[in-house]
């Protein structure tokens, strides 16, 4: 690594933009469900709560720690940087520039009010060995954080990182994540959404692919009394290539929204998108997903696929795969399907002497297993199978099938 | 061991068996045989407890409990297997982890100790050389992407390596070349000793040429209407049912 600088200062010049985002913030106010982005989650909850920030957090241990694991952990509380560990020397990225405040409500709000947040500049050429974690702890209530993070991996780079946010109280976090990935750089973004039950989560991420680069983003979300999480993906060099992964699964009264858009701008792209809901009790799922192929982007190569579990009557989920393609030199598939636990497999496990709750244990786990078993860091699997283990049925399998 | 007395059982309201009455002792293989619609894979269900099949009366006790009152878990803790007629695939759930635990599910309802990974490998590589199966096959997903053959050969392997009481095969020659035939039989003639008992299903009589049974019945309409031993196999081979099925109507009347 070249220069030693710390890389989680937030840039203090964004005083002009933060007036500025406010503004833009008041003019579009709350997102409603009247709004077509936002049909299906309702956050009018949140707006009758006095919100403050914690100025002064301090320091909290939490389990999610990867300390030892990661080459580098930035720990925050409340949106506040508290800890750093490890010696990987990175640079300050400068300003990404491409999460829309504009038109976004919650990212000119987050932009408003931007606190603490990952500024991680890989430069060009360089392989950063492990990964990077990076550890958002929400404490307390009717407090919010806006963390903002951005991600540079320079021409050729190649560099994982991990967003990991977790809490106790009904605290708010509204973060925004920005990933810039350079020619020919390959990054492997995970965020594992563990937050509080009585918590809310809102995140956008987004995603800019420059030429031939390669990027794959897996997002976990387990937590959360609501939590929504949009990924904008803009494949604007031709050749990149993205793979989105996501697994929902939750519980309770619980409110997991998903909102994808990949924008195919450059010739020879190709995403790749697989989400996986898992719904039980009253919970709610949502997969919202869009694909854009521009008029530019032939051979496009395209396929979403959303899948979901539903564990009990009561449970929902939405989903809504939309592709909108404005060539036609593409190759495009999408599917969608909406099930309960298969009864023959479930008889046949019993056939063999296992119960029935564990019987049903084996095919929900075997269900969000293929996300997990397609995640390339051990610690992050390791992390979603305990998460997991904790809100889905009592016990976890030492072992699935690792066929896929 | 087993005693069926007077079963009526069916599935969607419709009665299928009427007055199913077998006794098997321990150490005999007996084979069921009848045509299609006779009730023979309604047998096998309704004594491995799939949902969704009724028994409307009658009784079956294995080795003196109520088989009937224990869910299908339980059945195959105390040592009744069915190797189905259509096993089904399980993706994601792995094929080793899975008997596993099976096994020691087995094991633990039978007061005994459980196994660890390594002697149960150790146990599962010893049944799969008998069945023929790959070691490859084992850590790939519960009948995931397996030929019908080896999905008929990875049934034999688990009643293999569970060792039941009462093994029931459910038509599990169906669709086998002889190959794979061979070593069906060849894990049942295995599991063959003066404890185990084999009910076999079949609607032909191929199988029962590797795998000689000391009884043969003949199934029809619901009811066995026809008893007697291997020869009987033979008869069916080649007079076909159509006697049988006038027999079982002037029966009837």
């Amino acid at each position: 690594m070249t220069t030693a600088v710390n890389p989680e200062t937030v840039t203090a010049s964004a005083a002009g933009l933060r007036a500025r985002a406010a503004e833009v913030f008041e003019k579009l106010g709350w997102p409603t469900t009247r709004v077509e982005e936002w049909r299906y989650t309702n956050l009018a909850p949140l707006q009758k709560i006095d919100w403050r920030t914690d100025d002064a957090p301090e320091r909290i241990d939490s389990p999610a720690t990867m300390i030892g694991r990661a080459a580098l952990e930035l720990i925050f509380v409340n949106g506040r940087l508290v800890d750093r560990n490890g010696d990987l020397q990175v640079r300050v990225a400068e300003e990404a520039g491409i999460a829309d405040w504009e038109r976004n409500a919650m990212v000119a709000l987050n932009t408003a009010n931007m606190q603490d947040g990952a500024r991680i500049e890989i430069p060009a050429g360089t392989v950063v060995d492990g990964f990077i974690h990076l550890l958002f702890i929400g404490q307390g209530d009717a407090i919010w954080s806006h963390p903002r993070n951005v991600i540079v991996a320079g021409s050729n780079s190649q560099v994982a990182v991990v967003e990991t946010y977790v809490g106790s109280g009904s605290y708010f976090t509204n973060a925004v994540t920005e990933i810039v990935a350079r020619d020919g750089a390959v990054v492997d973004h995970y965020k594992l959404e563990c937050e509080s039950t009585s918590a809310y989560h809102v995140a956008n991420i987004y995603i800019q692919q420059e030429r031939a680069s390669s990027v794959t983003s897996r997002s976990i979300a387990i937590g959360g009394a609501l939590a929504r999480t949009e990924t904008n993906v803009a494949l604007a060099g031709e050749g990149a290539s993205i793979s989105l992964d996501g697994l929902f699964a939750g519980t309770g009264a619980q409110h997991l929204d998903n909102r994808t858009v990949i924008d195919h701008i450059a010739p020879r792209c190709e995403s790749l998108e697989l989400y996986k809901g898992v719904l039980d009790q009253q919970a709610r799922g949502v997969f919202d997903g869009r694909i854009i192929v521009r008029p530019n982007a032939q051979k496009t190569v395209s396929r979403q696929e959303n899948r979901n579990l539903l564990l009990s009557e009561t449970a929902v989920v939405d989903s809504k795969p939309t592709l909108e393609i404005h060539n036609d030199d593409v190759k495009c598939n999408h599917g969608s399907t909406i099930g309960q636990l298969d009864r023959e497999a479930l008889f046949y496990l019993q056939s063999r002497g296992i119960d029935e709750e564990e019987a049903r244990n084996l095919l929900v786990f075997a269900f969000a297993g293929e996300i997990v078993d397609r995640m390339k860091l051990e610690p992050v699997r390791e992390q979603i199978r305990r998460a997991l283990f904790q809100v889905l049925p009592d016990r976890m399998p030492e072992r699935r099938g690792s066929s896929r | 061991m087993l005693e069926i007395k007077d079963l009526h059982a069916g599935i969607d309201g419709k009665e299928i068996l009427r007055g199913l009455t077998l006794s098997i002792q321990p150490g005999e293989v007996h084979a069921i045989m009848g045509p299609n619609g006779s009730g023979k894979s309604t047998l096998a269900n309704v004594l491995a407890g799939r949902p969704k099949y009724e028994v409307t009366s009658g009784s079956v006790l294995f080795e003196g409990k109520d088989l009937l009152a224990l869910p299908a878990e339980e059945r195959a803790r105390e040592g009744v297997f069915l190797a189905m007629q259509y096993p089904v695939e399980i993706p994601g759930v792995n094929n080793i982890y899975f008997l596993k635990a099976a096994l020691n599910a087995v094991k633990k309802h039978r007061g005994e100790e459980e196994l660890d990974a390594m002697e149960f490998l150790q146990l599962a590589r010893e049944k799969m050389k008998l069945v023929e199966l790959d070691e490859a096959f084992m850590n790939r997903g519960v009948n995931e992407g397996f030929s019908g053959g080896e999905k008929k050969r990875n049934e034999i392997f688990q009643m293999a390596v569970l060792d039941p009481k009462l093994a029931v095969l459910d038509e599990t020659d169906s669709g086998l070349d002889i190959d794979a035939l061979r070593v069906v039989a060849t894990g049942v003639n295995e599991l063959r000793s003066e404890k185990h008992s084999v009910l076999v299903i079949t609607h032909y009589q191929r199988l029962l040429r590797y795998l000689v049974p000391d009884h043969v019945h003949v199934l029809a309409g619901g009811r066995i209407v026809k008893s007697g031993g291997k020869e009987l196999a033979e008869e069916l081979e080649q007079k076909g049912y159509d006697w049988i099925d006038q027999e079982a109507a002037v029966a009837a009347r």
